[in-house]
């Protein structure tokens, strides 16, 4: 559904962030995206929505494919409409929009009236939690709410991908397995296809399909989830636990320890 | 007693054309936290346009206005295109000189074409005067006020319910966001700029059916908006409507009474005093938003 062949991120015309990164997204899956800070993976998602042209970024090499057709340079707001929505890092509800009128910009690209009231229901049973706060302003809401809302923004675009990046920063454990539970959920019944960044490699590869993990702007690893869970460098980089922990290590502690703070 | 009621009336009726001016300046502010130096032009334009197509082309006052009005859109429209495209990206501040250029390049082409005398304005409005309890108000100021609040409402009710209108504040809070959800933001800040061209053109029709002319002072209405926004929260609509009433009434009653004993003046200073009050115990202006901050 979703290709990346060799592409390349240049910010501000000098700092290269991906170096020739492919990945591919077949249609209907969850795929993770894991990685260190600044290996590049929130860069990636901001390419593919087309959210990197705001940025001073802009993709110099390479080709991105969406149902067959290219979409680097297409505006953001025409990508939407392809049926891509990426819920950006750190939320980003409209803070002084009403729960229900973020809502509602979340379908801003659809006109079917009767779908759209559908898929408001729809959101509000998934959320049962937003519906009792839906006259309130966003920014009001908890941390978990709003990311509650970033994601139901998302499915009232109907969108055929989401592009998920980071929904467990700053939330409590329990509230993260909630949404992932949900995100779960959404995929089971509703079909849609999800590329997600995640910080918490355990906790992505629990519900993805497949994983790829990220280093330095590059794909350094990828494989079934399954097989990503059980490899001795993901489980020891990435995931805090691993065979015979070793300080002595002071290499690879370091980099755990970049992983998990 | 007749005397203060006459300031107050008058007050109110320049007040209603500060709070249209006073919304359009809101309007593009909270879409895009651009402060438009030009708004004072683009009433003055309105009014000039307005003038010029009844005056040669013998069109009824009615059709010429319903013209101008789609002028003025276009001009919003166009503003966009030429000036904010190029812009998109470059910081607030820049764009901000490039409104104060656009006012001198605007006041410059209106003096070019119809020069700096006075252009009488047909009569738009009755002479006669209604009579409201004891006191004689032209129907000028009755109309102006009546279609100030008209256009008023109508533009609440967009901004609260309307998709385009809760677009505009997404875009006010983050373009990126608004992006984000297929908003394109050209489109938003085209239509914030027709908007505020088409309020301000309303503007400058009324005042010059009021006043009977037209000249190059009407765009000083422009500047006095200023304090009328930053008094009622420069991006609260509700804020501009009571801003632009308080200022056109304080203006008139400092003018009325205060005048005669300093010897005049008091009236053009009045506002950028209470303004300075004002601020000092509301650093939002009275309706202004204050940033939530989540603890």
């Amino acid at each position: 559904m979703l290709h990346l062949k060799n592409v390349e991120v240049i910010y501000d015309d000098v700092i290269l962030v991906l170096k020739g990164l492919s990945l591919h997204v077949p249609e209907g899956k969850i795929v993770a995206l894991l990685g260190s800070n600044g290996a590049g993976k929130s860069t990636t998602l901001k390419a593919i929505s087309g959210l990197l042209h705001t940025e001073e970024g802009e993709v110099t090499d390479g080709t991105i494919e969406f149902q067959g057709q290219r979409i680097d340079g297409v505006a953001p707001e025409q990508i939407v409409r392809r049926g891509i929505f990426q819920v950006m890092e750190g939320r980003r509800v409209f803070e002084d929009l009403t729960v229900e009128e973020n809502i509602v910009m979340g379908g801003y690209t659809r006109n079917d009236r009767a779908g759209l009231r559908r898929d408001t229901e729809m959101v509000y049973t998934y959320f049962p939690r937003l519906h009792e706060r839906r006259k309130r302003l966003a920014g009001y809401l908890s941390g978990g709410e709003q990311q509650m809302l970033a994601i139901s923004r998302a499915l009232m675009a109907r969108p055929k991908l989401i592009l998920l990046d980071e929904p467990s920063l700053g939330l409590a454990p329990l509230l993260v397995k909630e949404i992932f539970g949900i995100v779960k959920r959404i995929n089971d019944e509703e079909k849609t296809t999800f590329l997600l960044v995640e910080q918490n490699a355990n906790l992505a590869l629990s519900i993805a399909h497949h994983g790829y993990v990220m280093e330095n702007g590059r794909i350094v690893l990828e494989g079934d989830a399954e097989k990503l869970r059980s490899n001795e460098d993901v489980k020891e980089f990435y995931m805090g636990g691993g065979a015979g922990k070793s300080y002595k290590n002071l290499k690879f502690y370091k980099r755990r320890k970049r992983w998990l703070s | 007693m007749e005397f203060f009621l006459q300031l107050l009336i008058s007050g109110l009726v320049i007040g209603s054309i500060y709070a249209l001016v006073g919304l359009g300046f809101v309007i593009i502010y909270k879409s895009s936290s651009i402060l438009n130096f030009a708004q004072g032009e683009f009433l003055m334009l309105g009014a000039y346009v307005c003038v010029a197509i009844v005056g040669t082309h013998k069109v009824p006052f009615l059709a010429a206005f319903a013209i101008t009005l789609c002028f003025s859109a276009l001009l919003g429209v166009l503003m966009e295109r030429l000036l904010l495209r190029p812009m998109i990206g470059e910081p607030v501040i820049s764009v901000i000189m490039l409104t104060l250029g656009l006012s001198s390049v605007l006041k410059a082409v209106v003096q070019g074409i119809w020069g700096t005398d006075t252009r009488p304005y047909p009569e738009i409005f009755p002479t006669t005067p209604v009579m409201i309890g004891p006191l004689p108000v032209s129907q000028g100021y009755l109309y102006s006020v009546a279609s100030v609040l008209v256009l008023l409402g109508l533009f609440s009710v967009f901004f609260k319910y309307s998709r385009a209108g809760i677009a505009m504040r997404a875009t006010a809070f983050s373009q990126q966001v608004a992006l984000s959800m297929g908003i394109s933001v050209k489109h938003i800040f085209a239509l914030a700029w027709s908007i505020a061209a088409v309020v301000s053109a309303v503007g400058g029709v009324l005042l010059g059916g009021i006043r009977g002319g037209v000249d190059g002072a009407f765009a000083l209405f422009g500047l006095k908006v200023i304090p009328v926004v930053i008094l009622g929260g420069l991006d609260s609509v509700l804020g501009a409507i009571v801003g632009g009433l308080v200022m056109g009434v304080l203006e008139n009653l400092s003018g009325g009474y205060l005048d005669p004993l300093l010897g005049g003046g008091v009236k053009e200073v009045a506002p950028f005093i209470a303004l300075v009050a004002i601020l000092s115990i509301k650093p939002y202006g009275l309706f202004g938003k204050v940033k939530i901050e989540r603890v």
